[in-house]
């Protein structure tokens, strides 16, 4: 019984880790249609300013909730300046674009930081006990951070005249335009907003995973998937996704070790992307954010 | 006498195969630079090992430039980054033996980089340098495989662990043919001492969450954990095993923790108390390595990576061609193959190195080492070990026209029992 729950909870933990690095990016693709091949090195970004924030004596908790979205979004927000705002509705260019601007971040920390950097960031909670099975405190603080995150999108969307105007702009452009909207602003605005949720990712990741200049590039591929798989709706899209495809990898992996999980999660997207063409949300929860 | 289509193919053949070989050798010049190439990764996912390799070469050249060259003449170094990336190294394998006339290559870090590039400078008769610790296996009169391999290291590190924390070992080991090599001799090893390999599980290069392997370790009893993980991303089982508070209960030791100076990357607290065996740590306690890592040190200043075997032996390496070369009089080929061979040493950081001549590879100096606040505390010394693993397999003694890998389908079929 207590292996059960140490590993149900070590299946949501999953989840909720697939959930925290695809939100920024299901942020921008849900409502920009814009494709960023840089989500994975904005993660990383949010990696470097907590190591970097920390190193220099800043309080790690600051330093991962309030520092590292901020730095982020703002970079977040000179790119969509400078780049994506030329790019919209021409998908290509906007991969080819962002892939670039991938590449041209890794080459910029790798110059700065070096190929691997001494990141003494720990997990700053302790240990759980449940039973004899032991799990760590930090991924439970995880977990409820990303159900946080959740629900503040939502009743962001929902609830504030910000949340209006950008679902306006997402169902119709051009007629939120008519109708007065500056829509370039809320695409502005919606870009910083999902670099800094991936910058809030990146850096609550740091003390599990570490950060090195490529790292982001072990994170996109995994964050693609689930945001195509979970479809246009953000959130129910990310959650119902991160739900299948996390525990699905969790549970493989418990069974028959890590390689087959990783099979098994892509082979989940392959089959449901072939009856679900627009993903989950294409055919379920069609009314959703 | 009729030629058939057929035979004055295979002759058309024969000679197309040959002749990049007729013109190396017709055309190597006697005068000018000695030419090396070094091919390791500096960008990519590799970087962590390659970056301190490369910096250990360029050390160990320009000091034998510095002392006048070899020979009198200049050595000339020519490095490329195949950035993690297979093609890139039999790209730059196949530029550095048609293209530049190298006199020697130093390449490889991952098994799958050395059998990449093997085949081709074998073909293009181009010396060849592997200087990672790897499975052992390789069996080819070409390539000099300097880095220790599992009879040297981990036939001394499961002993000694599996004495200090308990028999029932849980195996961890990056998927692919190192990590999978690796494993099945520690699960020899394992049973040859009485010990229980419980569990064998293999990771993909690019996983971070270790959690479901942590809960399955917990739950199978084990006494010890024994990991081959290789990589960036890897290093966050380290970190996660030890925020789930494993790190105190079940202890683990490593055959690739450290050379990737992973000890630095991260805490005291998640690390303390690993056991390693390397043929190097910088924390020998000899005049030579002191004296190598204050010549490092203060070469790269502040930002000089911690020193591992990897860099240490890419070192050695140089020096012990360079030995070899002087003793051959030339920075031919065979000359130099020769004198390797008949025992030409050299007495490095690590201690004293020799080549092993039935298998092209090296008696080295084994140390065992416990981490503790980020250094390795040497806890045990052997001296000149030969590796015997691959001595299982290879004879060019007996067998000179070789250049195969014994290990490529696992130990089994190499006719070692596991």
């Amino acid at each position: 019984m207590d292996l059960f729950f140490s590993l149900a909870l070590q299946i949501i933990y999953g989840v909720a880790n697939l959930a925290l690095i695809s939100l920024g990016l299901a942020i921008v693709f849900g409502m920009m249609r814009v494709i960023n091949l840089a989500h994975g090195e904005f993660l990383m970004l949010g990696g470097y300013t907590v190591v970097v924030a920390t190193n220099n004596g800043v309080n790690i908790w600051f330093a991962m909730l309030v520092l590292a979205p901020l730095v982020v979004g703002i970079i977040g927000l000179i790119v969509e300046r400078c780049l994506i705002q030329w790019l919209y509705g021409r998908m290509i260019d906007t991969l080819l674009a962002t892939w670039g601007l991938s590449l041209l971040f890794i080459g910029i920390i790798t110059s700065i930081f070096g190929a691997s950097t001494t990141t003494v960031i720990s997990p700053p909670l302790g240990v759980v006990k449940i039973g004899e099975y032991t799990s760590s405190g930090y991924e439970l603080f995880l977990i409820l951070v990303v159900i946080a995150l959740l629900i503040l999108v939502y009743l962001t969307l929902r609830l504030t005249s910000l949340g209006l105007v950008a679902r306006a702009t997402m169902q119709n452009a051009d007629m939120a335009a008519c109708l007065g909207i500056s829509t370039s602003r809320i695409y502005m605005l919606t870009f910083s907003l999902g670099a800094a949720v991936s910058g809030l990712a990146g850096g609550l990741l740091a003390p599990m995973t570490g950060v090195l200049p490529n790292i982001g590039v072990i994170y996109i591929a995994k964050a693609f998937i689930t945001v195509i798989s979970g479809g246009v709706a953000i959130l129910a899209g990310t959650t119902s996704a991160s739900i299948l495809l996390g525990g699905v990898n969790g549970v493989i992996s418990y069974v028959t070790g890590p390689t087959f999980g990783e099979v098994a999660l892509l082979f989940t997207a392959i089959i449901l992307l072939r009856l679900m063409p627009t993903g989950i949300t294409g055919r379920f929860f069609r009314k959703s954010q | 006498m009729s030629i058939s289509r057929r035979s004055f193919l295979r002759s058309t053949a024969g000679v197309t195969l040959a002749a990049p070989a007729l013109i190396n050798s017709a055309f190597a010049a006697s005068h000018g630079p000695i030419k090396f190439v070094s091919i390791l990764d500096q960008s990519g996912g590799l970087d962590i090992y390659g970056a301190p390799m490369v910096d250990a070469t360029r050390m160990a050249i320009d000091e034998m430039n510095e002392a006048g060259g070899l020979l009198g003449r200049e050595i000339e170094l020519k490095v490329y980054d195949p950035q993690s990336s297979i093609q890139f190294y039999t790209q730059f394998a196949t530029q550095a033996a048609a293209g530049d006339k190298a006199d020697v290559v130093h390449a490889g870090i991952t098994s799958a980089s050395r059998e990449a590039i093997r085949p081709t400078l074998a073909r293009y008769e181009t010396l060849y340098f592997y200087n990672t610790l790897y499975e052992g296996g390789v069996c080819d009169m070409n390539n000099f495989c300097t880095g220790s391999t599992p009879a040297q290291t981990v036939e001394k590190l499961v002993p000694y662990t599996m004495k200090k924390w308990g028999k029932k070992v849980y195996i961890v080991a990056a998927d692919y043919n190192y990590g999978h090599i690796t494993a099945q001799w520690v699960q020899k090893y394992v049973r040859d001492n009485g010990g229980d390999p419980i569990e064998v599980e293999f990771f993909p290069l690019d996983v971070t969450n270790f959690g479901p392997t942590i809960k399955k370790i917990q739950s199978s009893g084990a006494d010890m954990v024994m990991s081959a993980l290789v990589g960036g991303a890897h290093v966050s089982f380290y970190r996660q095993y030890a925020a789930a508070g494993m790190n105190k209960s079940v202890p683990v030791a490593s055959t690739t923790f450290g050379v990737g100076n992973e000890h630095k990357l991260i805490s005291a607290e998640e690390g303390d108390g690993m056991i390693c065996a390397y043929s190097y740590f910088e924390e020998i306690d000899s005049d030579a390595n002191r004296d190598f890592v204050a010549r490092f040190k203060a070469r790269m200043g502040a930002d000089a990576p911690a020193l591992n075997e990897l860099a240490a032996r890419s070192y050695e390496a140089a020096y012990i061609w360079a030995e070899a070369v002087k003793a051959a009089g030339t920075a031919d080929r065979m000359p130099v193959i020769e004198a390797l061979r008949s025992g030409v040493a050299y007495d490095g950081p690590s201690g004293r190195v020799d080549i092993e001549p039935k298998t092209n590879h090296l008696n080295q100096n084994v140390y065992l080492a416990e981490l503790k606040n980020q250094s390795f505390n040497i806890i045990e010394s052997y001296v000149s070990q030969p590796p015997t693993d691959t001595l299982m397999v290879c004879d060019l003694v007996a067998n000179p026209d070789q250049s195969v890998f014994k290990f490529e389908n696992g130990l089994k079929a190499a006719g070692i029992d596991i």
